[in-house]
């Protein structure tokens, strides 16, 4: 049991998908500039990584591999990804308007997320079963989401700050990102309590 | 006896500067060469003027109607000559102008005749359009219209009247000395306020470096004999005197956000409205004066009893105003705005003219970075957040401001005075503030817009539609007709005309040819309808004329013009 | 290669199949995005865009047709914010269908009006209130200055007032940020 707990909190603290392993730069940079649309965008994330995670999972176990064709893993997911968000899309479009409002074109840019490839990849060479890659997927969205709210909130403050011009906008945000980055290292250390 | 009094959350103590311009009495002002008086002066809608240059106009008389619902009228200061109704220079931070009447007295200050009332019989409702029609306005410096606010709540009564005579601001004593001098009256006016609220208790909160206030208010209460009326004194610190402040300090009820002190059973006044409700009920005078404080850069700080409309410089000149002056505040130093000109007129939101100069208020210095150390928010008496309100005011996030509930800010100047990097926070709120006001009034008449637009694309439709279907019933009407006609018409020539081959069922050609037919002889009947109809069943004379003008028309037709004529 | 090519065949029509059932079960009718332009744009419905109105140039946005700079009232900051809503780059106003001007508002010439109701049929939002042979006047409150009535009118009666500042739409300023002095 505890294994399972040293997965999702590795996933969202120690190797943070965004701020460790340094994978889905686009949204993070991209949607961090307000903090509804921050926590929309984590949202959809979370439920596309999931859902993704699992299904990518028995594609590859049931399909692939019997198959022997595993190097095809990549091109699979990327359908796999692209058409989940799509269903995604209208699923949500449909049962409930509001959250599609909220999430707005962030939902389609999920497919283009590399944290979404990413983590599925990352289950496969690191061998989780079905529950484990679950977690991982759950989990590494989950500090996804954390990093783009933090980063967001950081930034909607950075607004009203005396940037020198020089680095004004994507400048200082860049370097936030990269100092929130170091800040996060610091989970590293809760390895020794293993 | 002693009462339990309740604290507010922060709040500051800057010096009072109050014991100046209380050492001498409240002090007539001689009428100045003249008046210009404004007709928005109150929170509502601007009050229509009811003069026209050139009239003669007594003290007292109505010159500005109350318009709308939210409104309060305006009084002529002194009797004289209208000069003019014109926009004028008013006493506000933007320096712009308003619609004033222009008032040159004539010396004798003469009342014209009042309306009056016995307000222990009439009944409240009158009373209230009795207020509106007399001006009388809070005199706190919101200026918000009295009789509004003189309506009990839904249960019909109201369990407490709060009178506010904290008057917490520096250098500001006009209440006080109202208090010292007029007690008894403005007594008398706060029984009729109770009577028109059915309220069970009165509490007069007043700070307590007013100790000659206190005591002569409660000589007062007790002189009067009337029974729940209490002057409490309260702790000295800024803002006590704000409404919802002194409403916790006196009763323990903090109003929250979004609600109002009625809902809670408690209404709050100033000293100066309760002493002018008192005037226009027992007298029928309405607001035209008010006491004014004259404090700051001048050789005797004094307070004067000044007719609304004086030039202010006028009033601040019997004080004498040092030469280094350079400004005139309306308010205190924490609340006051800063004036664009020196003659601009003394209004009812006027408490006190406040002569500045470089060494009284010196500029401030320079504003430095928020460093987030909470001291506004510990001052704050509104408990609110000021720095998290002041960065997204600065950075124009105002959805984040509002957030921070940024319109419960009474602009009570607290933060501003604590702030150890002299940032002026309160300008960035009224920024915030207008700036969100302005953007609701943008969307709201783009709604309205919208509305109407698409109201005007409705109605054209329909008009269509409507003309369309008209037409038709008319046509079908028409050939209906038509075929009745050739019916009846077929009916006996058929014989006469064999070669109509399908008399009853007219071919299309036929109908069409009916048609104009029937709309030719209509059109006849119209030009015959037209025609002259005055030229029958003419009397004889009329007669004769017209035969006398044809026979004239006839024989200079026959005889032409001389050539060399 | 040929398990390889099955594979992706299969995976790829039951994805599509997927989809497709989806976008039919789930269809949505109506545009949501044309009413989040719409709310954008200043409501002038002056035409400028060279659309009927501001609904009309709405959904020209929202299906591609027309681009975000086209309304010269919303000016810069219109343009920004529908940059901002449709995460588009914010462009300068397009000249051709305009110049950004102060608000204004329309105010008949009463000496010279004939009262031949033309400018009534062209206002948009019904500000002009009149009737045939009689005097017209414009309704300031609910003039959204949008010009069209100027050129239907044969003499010229009417001109645009630009809106003076009151005491009612003052604003205060953004306070001055002092730079701290060098020494």
């Amino acid at each position: 049991m505890s294994s399972y707990l040293f997965v999702i909190l590795g996933a969202v603290l120690v190797n943070n998908v965004v701020l460790v392993r340094i994978l889905g730069l686009c949204p993070f940079m991209g949607v961090s500039k307000k903090l509804d649309a921050a926590m929309g965008m984590g949202a959809a994330t979370t439920f596309v990584l999931t859902l993704g995670c699992g299904t990518s999972y028995l594609i590859d176990h049931y399909v692939l591999i019997p198959a022997g064709v595993e190097y095809l893993r990549t091109l699979a997911f990327i359908v796999i990804i692209a058409a989940i968000v799509q269903v995604t899309e209208l699923v949500i479009q449909k049962t409930s308007p509001v959250m599609y409002q909220v999430l707005g074109i962030y939902l389609p840019l999920i497919t283009t997320n590399c944290a979404v490839l990413g983590v599925p990849l990352l289950n496969v060479s690191l061998r989780h079963d079905l529950v484990e890659s679950l977690l991982f997927g759950f989990g590494s969205s989950v500090g996804f989401s954390l990093a783009l709210v933090l980063f967001a909130g950081i930034r909607e403050r950075l607004d009203g700050a005396d940037v020198p011009a020089p680095f004004k906008g994507t400048a200082i945000a860049m370097i936030t990102g990269g100092l929130m980055s170091l800040a996060f290292m610091g989970f590293a250390g809760l390895d020794k309590y293993r | 006896m002693l009462r339990k009094l309740f604290k507010f959350h922060g709040g500051v103590k800057p010096q009072t500067h109050k014991a100046e311009s209380t050492t001498q009495p409240i002090a007539r002002v001689p009428l100045p060469e003249r008046l210009v008086i404004p007709l928005h002066q109150a929170v509502g809608g601007h009050p229509r003027p009811l003069v026209a240059p050139g009239d003669k106009v007594f003290k007292g008389q109505r010159i500005g109607g109350a318009d709308g619902s939210l409104s309060s009228a305006v009084h002529a200061s002194t009797s004289g000559i209208v000069r003019d109704v014109a926009p004028a220079l008013m006493p506000h931070t933007s320096g712009l102008t308003t619609l004033s009447v222009i008032i040159e007295p004539d010396g004798e200050d003469r009342w014209g005749e009042l309306d009056k009332v016995n307000y222990r019989t009439t009944p409240p409702d009158e009373l209230r359009d009795f207020l509106r029609d007399a001006g009388v306005v809070g005199l706190g410096g919101a200026v918000f219209p009295s009789y509004a606010k003189l309506k009990p709540g839904k249960e019909g009564r109201l369990k407490t009247l709060v009178i506010n005579g904290a008057e917490c601001e520096p250098f500001i004593t006009c209440d006080d000395l109202l208090m010292r001098e007029r007690a008894d009256d403005m007594l008398k006016g706060i029984v009729a306020m109770r009577h028109m609220l059915q309220a069970e208790e009165v509490l007069i909160g007043i700070e307590d470096n007013k100790p000659e206030a206190v005591a002569a208010v409660q000589a007062a209460i007790a002189a009067s004999g009337q029974s729940g009326i209490q002057a409490v004194a309260i702790p000295t610190r800024y803002p006590a005197g704000g409404a919802k402040q002194l409403i916790r300090v006196l009763t323990g009820i903090e109003v929250p956000h979004g609600r109002r002190s009625t809902d809670f059973g408690v209404q709050c006044f100033n000293v100066g409205t309760a002493y002018s409700i008192y005037e226009a009920l027992e007298f029928g005078r309405p607001l035209i004066s008010r006491v004014v404080t004259v404090a700051g850069n001048v050789d005797q700080p004094r307070n004067y009893e000044v007719l609304i409309g004086t030039p202010m410089d006028h009033v601040v000149r019997l004080s004498g105003a040092r030469p280094d002056t350079d400004r005139y505040i309306m308010g205190g130093p924490m609340m006051g705005v800063r004036l664009p000109a020196f003659d601009v007129p003394v209004v009812k939101a006027t408490n006190c003219i406040l002569v500045g100069s470089p060494a009284l208020f010196p500029p401030p210095p320079p504003e430095m970075p928020c460093i987030r150390c909470g001291e506004c928010a510990k001052a704050c008496p509104a408990d609110l957040a000021p720095f998290e309100m002041y960065w997204f005011s600065r950075s124009k996030n105002f959805g984040k401001a509002q957030e921070y509930h940024l319109f419960d800010c009474i602009e009570c100047g607290c933060c501003s005075f604590v702030c150890p990097s002299h940032i002026p926070l309160v300008d960035y709120f009224r920024f915030s503030k207008s700036e969100i006001w302005a953007r609701e009034r943008d969307k709201s008449s783009s709604d309205a817009a919208r509305d109407r637009f698409e109201f005007k694309n409705f109605r054209q439709e329909r008009e269509k539609q409507e003309k369309a279907e008209k037409l038709a019933a008319k046509a079908a009407a028409t050939r209906e007709k038509v075929a009745a006609d050739n019916q009846a018409g077929t009916a006996s020539p058929a014989a006469e005309a064999p070669d109509t081959a399908k008399p009853a069922a007219p071919s299309a050609e036929d109908t069409k040819r009916a048609l104009i037919a029937a709309a030719m002889e209509k059109a006849r009947q119209q030009k015959a309808q037209v025609a002259p109809k005055n030229t029958e069943q003419l009397s004889a004379e009329t007669q004769a004329d017209i035969d006398a003008i044809e026979a004239r028309r006839a024989a200079s037709a026959a005889t032409p013009p001389t050539p060399d004529a | 290669m040929l398990t390889a090519l099955l594979v992706m065949t299969a995976v790829a029509l039951v994805l599509g199949a997927l989809l497709g059932y989806a976008s039919l079960k789930f269809k949505v009718e109506g545009d949501p995005l044309v009413e989040k332009i719409d709310a954008i744009l200043p409501q002038t419905q002056c035409g400028q865009c060279g659309f009927p109105g501001c609904r009309p140039y709405a959904t020209a946005i929202a299906s591609g047709e027309a681009d975000i700079n086209q309304c010269p009232p919303g000016g810069e900051e219109g343009i920004r914010k529908l940059a901002d809503l449709l995460g588009r780059e914010f462009k300068s106003l397009s000249e051709e269908h305009g110049v950004e001007k102060p608000k204004s508002v329309a105010v008949i010439d009463e000496n010279t009006c004939i009262g031949c109701t033309l400018c009534i049929q062209a206002c948009p939002v019904d500000a002009i209130v009149g009737a045939a042979k009689q005097l017209h006047t414009v309704v300031a409150g609910e003039c959204t200055g949008c010009e069209l009535c100027v050129a239907p009118c044969p003499v010229d009666c009417i001109a645009m007032e630009p809106i003076t500042e009151t005491v009612d739409t003052w604003k205060w300023r953004y306070p001055v940020i002092q730079i701290k002095q060098a020494a």
